[in-house]
């Protein structure tokens, strides 16, 4: 019996060496990883620093008393933070529903029209649009004819900001749930109406939550179109529609980049605690709706 | 087994079928579907079978640019007029699709939805209707103590006979299937094929079915399609038995697929 060599397995065909295949693999891995460490240990530091910075600052006074000019004493920055609640609220209330209703009609009715495009492509345009921009066009549309800065001027700034995100995210999450399901509807003789609204809406629900949810915390921390705007007053946000209305971004950019004073300096850091930590629990609520949805 | 002719329920007439773009996906085909019977139509992977149980209830509709060309007559009138009222069609004729497609709401409101939208109705009644349906579903044994649970949290087996309770709870005159076993495990396929037999008794049945095992256990009448043709159409036994063309003899002896 003739014997083979020992290097060549049964089929007799050259093995190529696996050394190449391994080194790749462990090159992609190591990529992933230090791409994973990069990304988190940014947040990690952002995150560390505003919090031992900020934690100084934080306190029951802190959160309950309305901020004063430098110098007198028990100030806060309670006013700030309702008048973020105000200015985000009343953009939300102004920008959700019609970017709702625009995203239902893009996935349920409008689709691939020529409308629907030219609607898609705007959307597009306004979400990389930067914020100082649409900030400096309600600062002419709004705050130069009214004759005074508003936080409702504000709002209207936030809320062209949410709008296409909303639009946008309504529409995929509609996107998502799957063409049967609106003929199954159909096929029990239902309208095309109650269809979209009481099927389809239903199911993308908590998807269509999210979008909102985000859309708020990405708004609620905009500083450069309230600069325009709402922005800032050391009193408590009494007059939204007529008067600069105090909120939390514009104070930390006041108390950071405008004051020479250590005590301003730490105030801003606990400020930009509180927004952050805000933020953070936007966003656990919405991917927690998120989960719910896919279980 | 019904040997006396039976009334024809729907009858097909030189139906043709056009996708957007103007690829036609059905030829001349013709077809009758006889009354509470079970009518199965098998073929390969795209040839149409589904195109053409998707115009008995015009359900194609939602899509742009797709289109019907010929008649499809319901009891003698001619369904794919623009006239149809199409939410009066589809309240006759209901559909089960491949995929189980619950309603994100509880069983109860799944198939009390129709009931609600077509009928005046007692609360008392409506839920006599519904577990009317469940029942008629070989569902309710099973899900009667969890009709408050989402449909969603059912199994794929379960969800579909859910599906058939909804769309038999609108009592339509004809139920199309389109292949409504092949996303479920062999168990819960047996079930529903018995479901069919019984339902048989109530309501004009065409199945969409790529199991042709399938269809000769469970149809009267066998339609084979090819490439957009009916090839064949018969007795289901004669089909099986003794197919009267080539193709399908190749198609049911499996030399083809």
């Amino acid at each position: 019996m003739k014997q083979r060599p020992s290097s060549l397995p049964a089929h007799g065909m050259p093995l190529r060496p696996l050394w190449g295949r391994k080194l790749q693999d462990w090159a992609v891995q190591g990529f992933s990883v230090l791409a994973l460490t990069v990304a988190v240990g940014a947040m990690l530091w952002i995150l560390c620093t505003i919090v031992a910075r900020g934690s100084e600052a934080l306190g029951w006074g802190f959160l309950t008393n309305p901020s004063k000019p430098y110098g007198l004493p028990d100030a806060g920055i309670a006013n700030a933070l309702l008048g973020t609640l105000l200015v985000t609220l009343c953009a939300a209330l102004i920008a959700v529903p019609p970017a709702l209703c625009a995203g239902i009609w893009l996935a349920e009715f409008g689709k691939r029209s020529r409308l629907a495009d030219t609607l898609r492509f705007c959307a597009n345009v306004m979400m990389g649009m930067p914020s100082v921009i649409v900030g400096l066009f309600v600062y002419m549309a709004l705050v130069v004819p009214m004759g005074c800065f508003s936080g409702f001027a504000g709002s209207v700034a936030l809320a062209i900001l949410m709008f296409p995100v909303v639009m946008r995210t309504t529409e995929d999450m509609l996107a998502m749930v799957p063409d049967t399901l609106r003929e199954s509807g159909l096929a029990l003789g239902l309208t095309r109406c109650r269809v979209t609204l009481q099927i389809i809406c239903r199911a993308a629900r908590n998807g269509m939550v999210t979008g909102v949810l985000l859309s708020v915390a990405r708004v609620s921390g905009e500083t450069a179109p309230l600069l325009f705007t709402a922005l800032f007053a050391d009193a408590w946000p009494t007059r939204f529609f007529s008067g600069p209305t105090a909120n939390v971004p514009v104070l930390i950019t006041e108390y950071a980049t405008n004051s020479p004073f250590e005590a301003m300096h730490r105030a801003g850091w606990g400020a930009a605690l509180v927004i952050a930590l805000l933020v953070l629990a936007v966003n656990l609520v919405a991917r927690i709706l998120f989960r719910e949805r896919k279980a | 087994m019904d040997t006396s002719t039976p009334n024809i329920k729907i009858r097909a007439r030189n139906l043709s079928f056009f996708y957007e773009g103007g690829h036609q996906a059905l030829f001349e085909n013709n077809l009758d579907i006889p009354e509470r019977q079970v009518t199965a139509v098998i073929g390969p992977s795209g040839c149409g079978k589904s195109t053409h149980l998707r115009t008995y209830n015009r359900i194609y509709s939602l899509h742009r640019g797709q289109r019907a060309e010929g008649e499809v007559l319901l009891d003698g009138e001619n369904i794919l007029d623009p006239k149809t009222d199409l939410l009066a069609l589809r309240r006759r004729v209901g559909m089960i699709f491949q995929k189980p497609t619950p309603f994100p709401m509880s069983v109860f409101d799944n198939v009390a939805y129709p009931l609600r939208l077509h009928f005046r109705l007692s609360r008392r009644e409506i839920e006599e209707r519904v577990e009317a349906a469940l029942t008629g579903a070989s569902l309710w044994d099973e899900v009667k103590d969890q009709l408050r649970r989402s449909g969603l949290a059912l199994s794929g087996g379960q969800q579909q006979r859910l599906c058939i309770a909804r769309a038999i709870a609108a009592e339509p005159e004809v139920l199309l299937m389109d292949e409504p076993t092949s996303a479920i495990d062999p168990v819960a396929t047996l079930k529903i094929e018995d479901l069919v037999l019984r339902l048989r008794e109530r309501f004009t049945i065409v199945i969409v079915t790529h199991n042709m095992q399938q269809a000769a256990r469970i149809s009267d009448r066998t339609a084979f399609f090819y490439k957009g043709r009916i090839v064949e159409v018969g007795d289901t036994k004669q089909i099986f038995t003794a197919p009267r063309e080539k193709q399908t003899e190749d198609y049911i002896t499996g030399r083809f697929g």
